[in-house]
């Protein structure tokens, strides 16, 4: 099975750009920053959740809260999930009780990962409200879950995956999609 | 890219793991710590899976501890405990174990007097097994959990004095301990009434350096850890050594514990006999880690199951253990 990288989907100046523009939404669709805290979802839903946070700063001069999630221990696969069984640890440093709580990732599809994230943060208390921010909708949901603030939906078939690449942690920055031919 | 074997289908022993592999298991017990504070501690990772834990010999620490790290984890528990079994009607350790296994659990969690039982109960199951301490052999989720615990008082874990004090010569603590900080090049000392520190005990971890000194107030000088053991009383008196001797050649006190580096801290895998091994105004001091060592006890044991359980449907190489684990971006979501 080989990979082959067909069409970049955003650069980084795209992706800036998007980030911007979801910062905006979720303060304006949330009425300021009042209780707002973002919850980054391990690995790429963490730098994003950072630089939302560093957007809001811009436009409303204050540092939102940041909090980081692993879902790896609240995942519905465990048979299947060996190969990616290495825990990370979550950091979330401030009380979730009464929290407008934004969750943060790079790509949505099935939206079991989504699922998983719920089941996490209410071990930790009970948010007021809890939507979903991602920068990429691929479609495929095999759950009732939708996102609140999408960066760009793209229309794709099983095969295919978007691959996002945040300088953060890959070292270089862009989205593509990539496909796997037998 | 730099491949390790994946070495966790049992957890027998911390001897045959390296550096790597140990600092591993201590990095997947930060995640389980953090759960200890949740308010609600409960996760439905192993939900429907079964972990059998076989007492052959008596513990309640450690039983309660791996009960309730199975608990936390969603999975669910079958006791055996020596005392109320069929052990005392003469059945054997292995149709013990192959009986216990006949009733479908995930992992097999066992304790037993003889050095090897675990092992030897491993190469008979298919199910991964967990020593929870045999013989005078070893204890791996106690030296683990007395890692985390140093890791997390003094920031490292790396070219420590420990001192060592009591019976180390029938102690599967000491020696999961020597096994585990002799790989970070941790230097030890042991002291203890001859009988029970035998000059052997210097060799018994290949390049570590290990002394053995009968002298408390010198065993004690510039140490950063104190790891006390339990004396067994019922040990006392075996040799001639009567409890007032041993209190006063090696009772840690504070005038004692004063003799070590300011830093130092205090470890005990209890049970405590206060007022012989140790004075309580030691054992409830600031440099005293006894009840954390309790609390990071279940989680290193969540840790195990869940490494144990989870890797068990995967074979040959564990992930975490390559040089850099492969993120499927969105493969599988």
């Amino acid at each position: 099975m080989r990979i082959i990288e067909k069409t970049q989907l955003m650069s980084t100046s795209e992706i800036d750009r998007t980030l911007q523009r979801l910062a905006h939404e979720i303060v304006e669709k949330s009425g300021g920053t009042k209780n707002l805290a973002l919850i980054g979802i391990v690995r790429r839903g963490v730098p994003l959740a950072q630089r939302i946070a560093q957007a809001m700063r811009g436009i409303e001069g204050v540092d939102v809260p940041v909090g980081v999630l692993d879902i790896t221990l609240y995942r519905d696969d465990l048979s299947k999930v060996a190969p990616q069984a290495v825990l990370r640890s979550s950091d979330i440093p401030f009380g979730v009780d009464n929290m407008n709580l934004v969750l943060v990732d790079d790509v949505l599809y099935t939206g079991r990962t989504i699922r998983a994230a719920m089941n996490g943060l209410f071990d930790l208390g009970r948010p007021k409200r809890v939507s979903l921010c991602v920068l990429i909708d691929r479609g495929h949901r095999e759950m009732p879950i939708e996102a609140q603030y999408v960066g760009r939906n793209v229309q794709t078939s099983d095969t295919e995956i978007i691959e996002v690449r945040l300088r953060e942690i890959d070292k270089e920055e862009r989205v593509m999609l990539v496909d796997r031919v037998e | 890219m730099r491949t390790l074997s994946y070495r966790f289908r049992d957890l027998l022993a911390l001897e045959p793991l390296t550096a790597d592999e140990l600092r591993f298991l201590l990095d997947q017990s930060k995640p389980f710590q953090e759960i200890q504070k949740h308010p609600l501690k409960k996760l439905a990772t192993l939900r429907g899976k079964t972990v059998a834990l076989a007492f052959f010999e008596n513990s309640t620490r450690t039983r309660i501890s791996f009960g309730t790290a199975a608990a936390r984890l969603g999975a669910d528990t079958m006791n055996l405990q020596a005392e109320a079994s069929s052990i005392k009607k003469g059945e054997t350790l292995l149709d013990t174990a192959f009986n216990l296994n006949a009733m479908r659990p995930d992992c097999l969690v066992m304790r037993h007097s003889a050095s090897g039982a675990a092992d030897y109960v491993a190469r008979h199951l298919e199910i991964p097994v967990v020593n929870a301490g045999d013989g005078t052999h070893e204890h791996p989720s106690q030296g683990l959990l007395d890692a985390l615990t140093i890791r997390d008082r003094l920031g490292t874990i790396e070219n420590l004095n420990v001192t060592i004090l009591g019976d180390i010569l029938h102690s599967r603590v000491a020696r999961s301990n020597i096994h585990l900080l002799g790989k970070f090049g941790c230097r030890f000392t042991l002291c203890g009434p001859s009988i029970w520190v035998p000059r052997e005990l210097e060799k018994i971890a290949p390049g570590t350096p290990i002394r053995c000194v009968y002298r408390m107030e010198e065993a004690l000088e510039g140490a950063h850890v104190i790891l006390m053991l339990r004396v067994q009383t019922e040990r006392l008196n075996d040799p001639p050594l009567s409890a007032n001797d041993y209190i006063l050649l090696y009772q840690l006190n504070a005038e004692r514990l004063r003799r070590a580096n300011r830093e130092a801290i205090v470890l005990h895998p209890g049970p405590i006999n206060r007022g012989i091994e140790i004075t309580p105004e030691v054992a409830d001091g600031p440099q005293s880690c006894v009840l954390e060592q309790v609390t990071n006890g279940v989680a290193v044991r969540m840790a195990i199951l869940y490494l144990v359980i989870a890797g068990a449907t995967e074979s040959g190489t564990h992930p975490a253990l390559e040089g850099k684990p492969k993120e499927s971006a969105n493969a599988s979501d």
